[in-house]
């Protein structure tokens, strides 16, 4: 792996977005929509609800600003490698000495630099506009930020790998996949408010204990370590997967002569 | 040169390389071999499979069966290794349209890990007699201008084995003519071996020493385009194209094997 290939790649993802303001935009603009609606929301229901559910109902924007982590990642993976085959570059790539570890990285590492854009602005803005403040999970911060980046990243490579597979009409993967399991991994609401039946099924994504966690440490100062230990299980399993996953389809995608093809289409 | 066998390094060969989509055969048992700084012509009909067999040889597609070396190396074990000592350029790929010009060449120069990339871009920016080009966007460019800024990409890392598919596609016939002088000259003086498809026969009577008529996969015939002419009843290399496409044969009543 090679930290000079993996930096030419990530350089290559600057220059697009200091060329294309608009790319920015995106970044900032949903986000801070985002927050507002659900601002709104809490400042809403504070003012109908004692005060100790009123403090506590901020957890909205923190799930939201953790949620953006999770999403922007997953972002970072699956857009990064749309916007070669956009720009008809993929072949340029792969025709090129580049591992598809270091081409990984390199999304990977557009994904945390996205996450950094994303989570400044709206901690800022949930900070002023909605006194809260985001560093209230003190220290707790890193291993959630860790956590969700880490399944966005997972989360990137399926969707990828389902566009390899599906080619450009799955295109709109990119942006779904986070949202099919949103409703699962209790990122509003509690699992024991989840219907029964589902309550398993939420235990089975990383990003579920992180959520959990983060409302018990807005509540009680403090969260069950276990609850972190099966984050990061889950995540190295999904990460192999994933990984998996991508090499897998991309092999197959060779085999059956569709690479050019997708690239060239 | 088609009596005395090529005595340089084979650096790029193939041993009946045969492709198959949907059970037909893109490629049937295709086998040749590339020497150094040599120019290696790949000609033949929409389809004939010249595409097919520069994606085999690049990794992009897996042959169905056969043997790929370069270097003298098993291909799909050493795709890395190859590839920092290949490069690649064509008429269908493009550079990321929205970045410039220099910046999408600074982009591969690190990937490629040239030293001092900025001294080497501006170095091949005059050689395609393109410097004016540098602070453009890439996707503005038009054809031939792009067609010049992917060669500059392909000479980065100066390589020893360079594929080009269709270089010269779309491009005007003045613009042809540099683009084909640029790369006999870069060919000529770092000794690369190039394997080039075109559907243009001045190209190819110009640049290749050599050349492969390909038909639905196969060898129809090889050698040098002067051989060709004298081996068949035309009298261009343009009406051996066209008789090899309509007959897939290159002599009316075949009176020798010709790629023997
Ligand atoms: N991914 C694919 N799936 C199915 N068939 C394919 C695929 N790629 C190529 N083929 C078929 O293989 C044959 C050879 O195609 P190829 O692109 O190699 O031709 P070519 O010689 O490059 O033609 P052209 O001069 O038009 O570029 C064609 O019949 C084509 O339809
Ligand atoms: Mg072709």
């Amino acid at each position: 792996m090679s930290i000079r290939i993996i930096s030419a790649l990530v350089l290559r993802y600057l220059f697009l977005y200091t060329r294309t303001p608009m790319r920015l935009v995106e970044l900032v603009f949903w986000p801070l929509v985002d927050l507002v609606v659900w601002g709104n929301v809490t400042v809403f229901i504070q003012k109908n609800s004692d005060a100790e559910f009123g403090g506590f109902i901020l957890f909205f924007l923190g799930a939201m600003i953790l949620w953006d982590v999770l999403f922007r990642a997953q972002q970072g993976v699956a857009i990064s490698f749309l916007e070669d085959v956009w720009t008809r570059n993929l072949l340029n790539v792969f025709v090129a000495p580049v591992r598809t570890v270091e081409y990984l990285s390199a999304t990977f590492f557009v994904g945390f630099l996205r996450i950094l854009v994303t989570c400044v602005v709206m901690g800022l803005v949930s900070w002023i506009g909605y006194s809260f403040n985001i560093f209230q999970l003190h220290w707790w911060l890193v291993p959630f930020f860790l956590n969700l980046m880490v399944f966005g990243w997972s989360l990137g490579m399926i969707s990828t790998a389902l566009i390899l597979r599906w080619g450009q009409a799955a295109e709109s993967l990119a942006w779904a996949v986070p949202f099919f399991i949103q409703p699962v991994v209790a990122v509003f609401y509690r699992v024991e408010d989840m219907p029964a039946w589902s309550q398993p099924f939420a235990w089975l994504f990383p990003a579920t204990p992180i959520f959990e966690g983060m409302r018990e440490v807005m509540k009680t100062g403090t969260m069950n370590w276990n609850h972190l230990w099966l984050a990061a299980g889950l995540n190295v399993i999904y990460l192999t997967i994933a990984g998996w996953l991508f090499v897998w389809v991309l092999n197959m995608t060779r085999k059956r002569g569709l690479l050019t093809k997708f690239a060239t289409q | 040169m088609s009596d005395a066998p090529d005595t340089r390094e084979v650096i790029l060969e193939a041993r009946e390389l045969t492709r198959e989509f949907d059970g037909v055969k893109a490629l049937d048992r295709f086998s040749f071999t590339l020497h150094r700084g040599e120019v290696l012509g790949l000609l033949g009909a929409n389809g004939a499979g010249k595409t097919t067999a520069m994606n085999c040889l690049l990794g992009l597609t897996l042959p169905t069966s056969g043997d790929l070396f370069a270097f003298g190396l098993p291909l799909q074990a050493n795709r890395i290794k190859i590839l920092r000592r290949s490069n690649f350029s064509s008429a269908y790929t493009a550079l990321p349209g929205n970045l410039l010009v220099w910046q999408n060449l600074l982009v591969f120069a690190r990937i490629y890990g040239v030293p001092n990339p900025k001294k080497k871009i501006a170095e091949l920016l005059e050689l395609l007699e393109i410097p004016h080009l540098n602070k453009r966007v890439t996707g503005q460019l038009s054809a031939g201008e792009s067609t010049r800024v992917n060669l500059c990409k392909a000479f980065l890392n100066d390589p020893e084995l360079l594929m080009l598919d269709e270089p010269t596609a779309s491009l005007d016939p003045d613009i042809a003519d540099k683009v084909r002088k640029v790369v006999r000259k870069v060919q000529r003086e770092r000794n690369i071996g190039i394997l080039y498809t075109s559907h243009n026969m001045r190209d190819i009577e110009e640049v290749c020493d050599r050349v492969i008529f390909l038909h639905k996969g196969k060898i129809v015939c090889e050698g040098t385009p002067a051989d060709i002419v004298a081996q068949s009843s035309s009298d261009n290399l343009e009406d051996v194209f066209i008789k090899i496409a309509r007959d897939g044969e290159i002599l009316d009543e075949p009176k020798k094997d010709p790629a023997s």
